[in-house]
């Protein structure tokens, strides 16, 4: 898997910046020949992780939020990292209907791996969450 | 976001434009639970027309409003949902309990 290219952004956990990530996300995955459903399904993705990391990871502490997208031959990787507080069950966290707060879902975790190909999650208390989604393409989409 | 709301008929009208994320979650959740406060309409009928990204973040307030009306017996659907949006719901569950209509008349009938 050739890297074809990268993008790397730093960004405070701002709630403005979940919708900057979702639309950087959306123009980098359009290099490729992707559907509307699946540049869709990535945005959403996108959301929830940058999302998580701003509620979940920091909370009501500001912090710095890593995004990193790779295109490769086969496929589109968007890594979300974050320095928060991280979490101590991630099992139980990826379950559905998980949720600390009963204003929200539980379905962060559930949407990032429905519509992702291959969901990572790599977690430390107190040092953070690395969150690793992988999308792949199909080259003879390609017109 | 942008976001009104409308008493018709003992049914709260919230017209939705934008895109419904954890950003306009507080502000989606403080307009509707005020203008349901003071009307005190039984049922909600959100108009998504103009709603182009929903998230789980969006689904999780949407949700919260519809336990408030549904405790208090009351109904909840949706008009006007672009198909994008209308996945979202269709893959989180809401469309067991939120029903989704063509348009405003149409789910206005419903109620």
């Amino acid at each position: 898997m050739a890297t074809k290219n990268r993008v790397k952004m730093l960004f405070p956990s701002n709630s403005e910046n979940v919708g900057i990530a979702r639309i950087v996300a959306a123009a980098f995955a359009a290099q490729v020949d992707l559907t509307l459903s699946d540049l869709e399904e990535i945005k959403v993705a996108v959301s929830e992780a940058v999302s998580n990391a701003v509620i979940h990871g920091y909370g009501d502490n500001a912090g710095e939020i890593e995004f990193e997208m790779t295109l490769d031959t086969d496929s589109l990787e968007f890594i979300v990292t974050d320095s928060g507080k991280g979490i101590a069950d991630i099992a139980l966290a990826r379950q559905p209907s998980y949720s600390s707060d009963p204003e929200r879902m539980g379905l962060g975790f559930v949407f990032m791996e429905s519509f992702m190909d291959r969901l990572i999650v790599e977690s430390e208390v107190g040092r953070g969450t690395t969150v690793k989604m992988l999308k792949k393409y199909c080259i003879d989409q390609k017109h | 976001m942008n976001i009104s709301t409308l008493n018709k008929q003992g049914v709260l009208i919230v017209r939705v434009e934008g895109e419904l994320d954890m950003h306009v979650a507080d502000e989606f959740r403080h307009t509707v639970d005020d203008a349901l406060d003071s009307c005190g309409a039984k049922h909600m009928l959100l108009n998504l027309k103009g709603v182009t990204f929903i998230d789980s973040s969006g689904l999780g307030v949407i949700l919260g409003r519809y336990k408030k009306i549904s405790a208090l017996g009351g109904k909840m659907n949706a008009a006007n949902v672009r198909p994008q949006v209308a996945r979202i719901f269709e893959c989180s569950g809401l469309l067991r309990i939120i029903r989704l209509c063509a348009s405003e008349s149409e789910a206005l009938e419903s109620l």
